[in-house]
């Protein structure tokens, strides 16, 4: 009794993924009845409440990629140098003083990181870079503040996953090492980094995962206006932001600007959930190797 | 000791420590330290900015006022104060029992090999990491409107209980599997079922890691608002919620509502609010690592 009880706990999990795809299933559906999936996936105007309106992807898409890179290249070398620093270098009270920090930094809310970078970290950009441009870049909102916090944000993920994969390479491999005469730097890149390699790439899979999915940082940092560019100084909405913001009333309920959501939600769900998949694969893998 | 031959004496002084760290590896530790030192830096500026820039507003009137569109020196966040508690309470009567049962049957019964628990495995791991917005949808879609309860507390509450019981499942069975085999050896071989060890022996051990695992889920409940904006979070409200049923505001929302507003006495306002809430949860924090300090060592 009791035993069947607790499956059913357990199987929550798996009804609530069952029930996320259910969702998307008949607004979609709507959705595509009016707009081809090829418009959507390659059109390059977004302009869903407008009339006439436009349902093509690719500026929320290209906005969602291009801040999520400035992430990653904050990211991953903050994330990687914190994770082999903890793990191969830092011993006791050293440890127990730095550790914390991450910890501190990955329970702060989104908002308020979206907060900083809106009223922090751009004047700041502006300060220092408008005197190179002309016009009026970098603008209030732009790409490269929100992309810039949002790199600070994702460090605790791939530090602490990259930290476990580090700590599982056993000692064996490093005291070898050391054996042959190299030094502890030697060890670290050309040891520990290559066998925890898949740990450490499902760490950033990870954390490009989370990047793709944080909305309200960009929501308030990048601006709300779907804008194709590369340019990293021009504000630019993303799909997650999109979704805030027409989720806050813009559009009513039933009409198809509100099935955008969805459509758009869809997208985002696949892509995340085929990066993760794809992480915890990975991380499965070194677990197998090592233990 | 005659067993041992001193061996012949050098004719030449060697030594035996090195030439110190090479000036290459030197540098290295320095860039990777350099690197957490950032992450702290970031904190320091972080957390100075937000007090200096709400400091004129950091009062009791953040508690006392409810919020005001128009004029910013009356506008406080009570509504949002006691939303919060209202929503995250009732995530945590949800969400706590659930996922302690859920890493029970995980941890003490489920049979790893058996693809039935791989399924469960995995599911649980891509949910931890599926965005928090596509719970929004969720909620949206099936709770608000195929279960038709609408844009209310318990909407919120079920969402975000969806949102943290992954980390609650995963932290709970760290938990458990901190505890010794040999309590529940112990147990059964004195003719304990398998359920009266686990409610009288397992579980008794584990819940200073469980209730730590639950504090930091719960501080992830409070901080969450993307979700909650397409569940009605952001619709104006002055009143505390009375019910389940009640229309509902959260200081996340409330924060993110005055930063969309122009003037800047709602800026200043937003950063006093934000370090009422981020002293919240640090407090919950200090508690969960005080309960981990505290009872770690009886096991």
């Amino acid at each position: 009794m009791i035993k069947f009880f607790l499956i059913g706990c357990a199987l929550i999990a798996v009804v609530t993924t069952a029930l996320i795809f259910l969702s998307f299933i008949q607004p979609t559906w709507e959705f595509f009845q009016l707009v081809t999936p090829m418009e959507f996936l390659f059109g390059t105007d977004w302009a869903p409440t407008f009339k006439p309106a436009s349902y093509g992807v690719l500026p929320l898409v290209a906005a969602t990629l291009l801040i999520s890179f400035i992430a990653l290249l904050v990211a991953v070398p903050l994330g990687l140098a914190s994770a082999l620093y903890l793990s191969e270098y830092a011993y006791g009270s050293v440890r127990k003083t730095l550790k914390p920090v991450l910890e501190v930094l990955a329970g702060i809310p989104t908002v308020v990181f979206g907060f900083f970078a809106l009223e922090f970290i751009t004047p700041t950009l502006r300060w220092i870079l408008s005197p190179f441009f002309d016009g009026d870049l970098p603008q209030i909102f732009n790409a490269l503040s929100a992309g810039l916090v949002m790199g600070i944000m994702i460090v605790p993920t791939i530090a602490s996953l990259s930290e476990d994969a580090m700590a599982a390479v056993p000692n064996s491999l490093r005291s070898g090492a050391y054996a042959l005469g190299s030094t502890k730097r030697q060890v670290s890149t050309m040891v520990v980094i290559p066998a925890a390699l898949s740990g450490i790439v499902a760490a950033c899979v990870l954390g490009i995962s989370r990047a793709v999915g944080e909305t309200m940082i960009v929501a308030i940092a990048a601006g709300n206006r779907p804008n194709l560019t590369w340019n990293p100084l021009e504000g630019m909405q993303t799909m997650t932001a999109f979704i805030a913001q027409i989720a806050q009333g813009d559009a009513s309920t039933g009409s198809i600007a509100y099935d955008t959501i969805f459509a758009v939600g869809l997208l985002l769900f696949i892509a995340t959930f085929a990066m993760n998949i794809f992480s915890i694969r990975l991380v499965r893998k070194y677990r197998e190797v090592y233990e | 000791m005659s067993l041992t031959q001193t061996p012949p004496m050098p004719t030449r002084d060697i030594s035996l420590e090195g030439r110190g760290e090479p000036i290459g590896d030197k540098i290295f530790r320095w860039l990777l330290l350099t690197a957490l030192l950032l992450s702290m830096l970031f904190l320091v500026v972080l957390i100075s900015f937000l007090v200096i820039k709400g400091w004129s507003r950091l009062d009791s009137r953040i508690w006392t006022n409810m919020p005001n569109p128009r004029r910013p020196q009356l506008a406080g966040a009570q509504s949002a104060i006691m939303g919060t508690i209202w929503v995250v309470g009732t995530t945590a009567i949800i969400s706590i029992p659930t996922g302690i049962a859920a890493a029970i049957y995980l941890e003490e019964y489920a049979d790893r090999t058996k693809r039935f628990n791989q399924l469960i495995e995995v599911s649980i791991q891509n949910l931890a990491a599926v965005p928090s917005i596509i719970f929004g949808i969720l909620g949206l879609a099936f709770i608000a409107r195929r279960l038709g309860l609408g844009f209310t507390v318990i909407t919120a509450a079920l969402t975000l209980s969806l949102l943290i019981l992954p980390t609650v499942i995963i932290a709970t069975r760290e938990a458990l599997r901190a505890v010794p085999q040999s309590i529940r050896f112990g147990s059964l071989a004195l003719g304990a079922t398998q359920w009266q060890t686990i409610w009288k022996q397992v579980l008794p051990a584990a819940i200073p890691g469980i209730a730590t695992g639950q504090i930091l889920a719960l501080s992830r409940a409070i901080g969450e608002a993307a979700p909650l904006l397409l569940l009605g979070g952001l619709t104006f409200v002055t009143t505390n919620p009375t019910g389940l049923d009640s229309a509902y505001t959260v200081l996340p929302i409330q924060i993110y509502n005055w930063i969309s507003l122009p003037k800047e006495e709602y800026q200043i306002l937003a950063a006093a609010t934000i370090v009422f809430l981020l002293i919240l949860l640090l407090a919950m924090n200090a508690v969960a690592i005080f309960i981990r300090n505290r009872y770690q060592k009886r096991l």
